[in-house]
């Protein structure tokens, strides 16, 4: 894992004693609300609902113990006991009281945190596969990249007001799993043919009010060239983003008003100029930073075999764990949806937990992925009923992954002061419909995906079954959509018709599912039906 | 009738204004009439209360009844914890929010 180094630290400290000042003074009344609020917003706290919400930002998904331990101390400390793991790999407490943010941003910085930039128009929290340095089919661990960008965007003084907020992605296999596709920049990490590392870059894509799939931009950007290059796409959005009009200042709007080919040309004109400045940096930093995400000492003699003779583990072990790159090895999902839970929620108790099954199973790592689960990356075969043993006391051993019960919501309007309905009852409710695990399993994957209202935090835009809460005439109302996807297949998901109240929409997801258990072809999943088959069985069996 | 509420600047609780300061019971909350401007002016300036707003409301019995569902879910807490919520967790309490 990536190190801070002095100037790291001394760059969060010196925000500390900012943030504190800053705070004094609003509490003082030297500073209005409205003076106030664009600095707490850079430091990541909001007001919402009930009360401030802070959040804090895991650079590319990938955590410590020892971080995990903090968090959990934050959550009994200063919070109500437990935190929420976000679609964008942060983390959220929701029960912070002003006077106590810069004590909490101090007890972060000790453990090489900070919540910097997790709000504002500016280059966010850069995302990545939660599998990175662990996955069989990875090309190379993107994390490297990924802090590369974190230290390059980092009060980069040219983007810290931007038309609009920033986010890019970073993965190095041809399995997506981060909804590269569908941030402002994605970037994948490939070879060339003359087997040179370098990047397809990605630009425009998003969900939001205006879902849009990113267009390639970069067929191959040199791996020596990856921050000017990145430098010039920003330029030009700053240059030409609409500022007139927020809910057109995002660069997929750019993008695609000027068309992909046109906005790839001014990239190219700009990058002709900005790659003279000398900003990328000397291989040497690079390796710098390269080298701290060296792989674990793993054990080159641990077994392959697994005894399954438990029938409880056996199916976790199905559904949880996927392939490691070592032999011996893998990578353990540890699953945040319990039937009926609040998806994303994690009480301090299980964070402590789970950083202490981090710590001596996993050579101290773990990590969030943007489905909103905790990962477990390098796990010796021989420790996994050890592990499944210990997750199950604590209600941590669902087996969902990737079923219809693993389904990503934002906080909804239980938290959340810009959403317009709930979000986690309808996740419970679905959840609890299906929560015989036998039906889920026959059902195969499902990726079901449910935001309250049109920013889209709850990626529904890119479920195969997607829930968008809206306020009708005061009322709650869902809209159902189907065929969005985040994977390497990326597309948005299509609204199929009129929408439905809380109860209703389960209803409707349970007729969807029923209709895509009558048609499918063997081996196929419910995003291949709906792809082979259109809207129209669905239409007809839900609506009648 | 129209009732003022918001958040408490330091500890960010959801406080209504009762016509002498502000209460975390909705059902303390006064109708402000036409005067809502001017208390808030007054009260956000006092640093008393933060992002403050005026809201229609309902009175039922002994009880004040926000109108739109986001307030209701803002003068009890988030309906999927009920251990959170500021009133006793009794179900039969929590009916009037959805």
């Amino acid at each position: 894992m990536y190190r801070y180094d002095d100037f790291d630290h001394g760059m969060v400290a010196a925000r500390v004693d900012e943030f504190r000042e800053q705070v004094e003074r609003r509490l003082s009344g030297a500073l209005t609300e409205d003076q106030f609020k664009p600095l707490r917003l850079m430091n990541g706290l909001y007001l919402q609902l009930h009360a401030y919400m802070y959040r804090i930002a895991v650079p590319y998904g990938t955590m410590s113990a020892r971080q995990l331990r903090k968090l959990a101390h934050i959550a009994r400390t200063y919070d109500r006991g437990y935190g929420h793991f976000t679609t964008r790999q942060n983390i959220q407490f929701n029960w912070i009281e002003l006077k106590n943010a810069p004590d909490i941003m101090a007890e972060l910085a000790s453990v090489e945190m900070h919540s910097i930039q997790t709000s504002g128009n500016c280059i966010r929290n850069t995302t990545s596969d939660q599998y990175a340095g662990a996955a069989a089919d990875e090309m190379t661990d993107p994390r490297p990249w990924a802090e590369l960008l974190r230290q390059w965007s980092t009060f980069h003084p040219e983007f810290s007001y931007l038309p609009r907020k920033f986010k890019v992605a970073v993965i190095a296999s041809a399995e997506d799993r981060a909804a590269m596709r569908l941030h402002d920049i994605g970037v994948e990490i490939v070879r060339n043919e003359a087997g040179e590392l370098g990047f397809k870059v990605f630009v425009g894509g998003g969900m939001g009010r205006t879902p849009m799939v990113a267009p390639l931009i970069r067929e191959f950007l040199p791996a020596a060239n990856f921050i000017s290059y990145l430098e010039a796409c920003l330029r030009v959005y700053n240059r030409y983003g609409r500022r007139d009009n927020m809910f057109k200042a995002r660069i997929k709007i750019l993008v695609h008003e000027i068309g992909a080919a046109e906005y790839a040309r001014q990239v190219e004109e700009e990058w002709a100029h900005v790659k003279t400045l000398g900003l990328d940096p000397p291989a040497e930093e690079f390796e710098r930073i390269a080298v701290q995400f060296a792989p674990p000492p793993l054990d080159p003699e641990a077994p392959d075999e697994l005894d399954l003779g438990d029938p409880d583990f056996r199916v976790w072990v199905d559904q949880n764990i996927v392939a490691h790159k070592a032999k011996g090895h893998a990578i353990v999902t540890i699953s945040l949806k319990p039937i009926g839970g609040i998806p994303g929620d994690c009480s301090a108790d299980q964070m402590d937990l789970i950083a202490d099954l981090a710590e001596r199973y996993s050579h101290d790592e773990l990590r969030v992925t943007h489905a909103q689960n905790l990962v477990l990356p390098h796990v010796a075969k021989r420790d996994l009923y050890t592990i499944w043993q210990a997750l199950d006391a604590a209600g941590l051993a669902t087996p969902n992954l990737d079923l219809i019960s693993d389904i990503i919501a934002c906080p909804g309007l239980d938290y959340c002061a810009l959403a317009n309905a709930r979000s986690i009852p309808v996740a419970q409710k679905i959840a609890e419909r299906f929560s015989s695990l036998e039906r889920q399993r026959d059902v195969g994957e499902l990726k079901l995906k449910i935001s309250g209202c049109i920013n889209a935090c709850g990626h529904h835009h890119a479920g195969h079954i997607g829930i968008l809460g809206v306020d009708k005439k005061g009322e709650e109302n869902y809209q159902l959509s189907f065929g969005g996807s985040g994977a390497e297949d990326a597309s948005v998901a299509k609204i199929i018709g009129p929408g439905f109240s809380e109860d209703g929409v389960v209803d409707a997801v349970e007729k969807a599912v029923e209709t895509y258990q009558a048609l499918r072809d063997p081996g196929e999943r419910f995003l291949d039906t709906y792809r082979r088959v259109g809207l129209q069985p669905f239409k007809e069996a839900i609506y009648g | 009738m129209r009732i003022l509420t918001g958040n408490d600047l330091v500890t960010g609780q959801v406080t209504w204004w009762t016509g002498e300061g502000w209460s975390l019971h909705v059902d303390e909350a006064t109708d402000v009439a036409d005067k809502a401007d001017a208390i808030l002016a007054v009260e956000q300036a006092a640093r008393r209360v933060n992002g403050a707003y005026a809201i229609d409301a309902t009175r039922e019995g002994g009880h004040v009844r926000p109108d739109h569902i986001k307030d209701r879910i803002r003068a009890i807490g988030p309906t999927v914890r009920p251990d959170l919520a500021l009133a006793p967790a009794d179900p039969a309490d929590r009916d009037w929010v959805i």
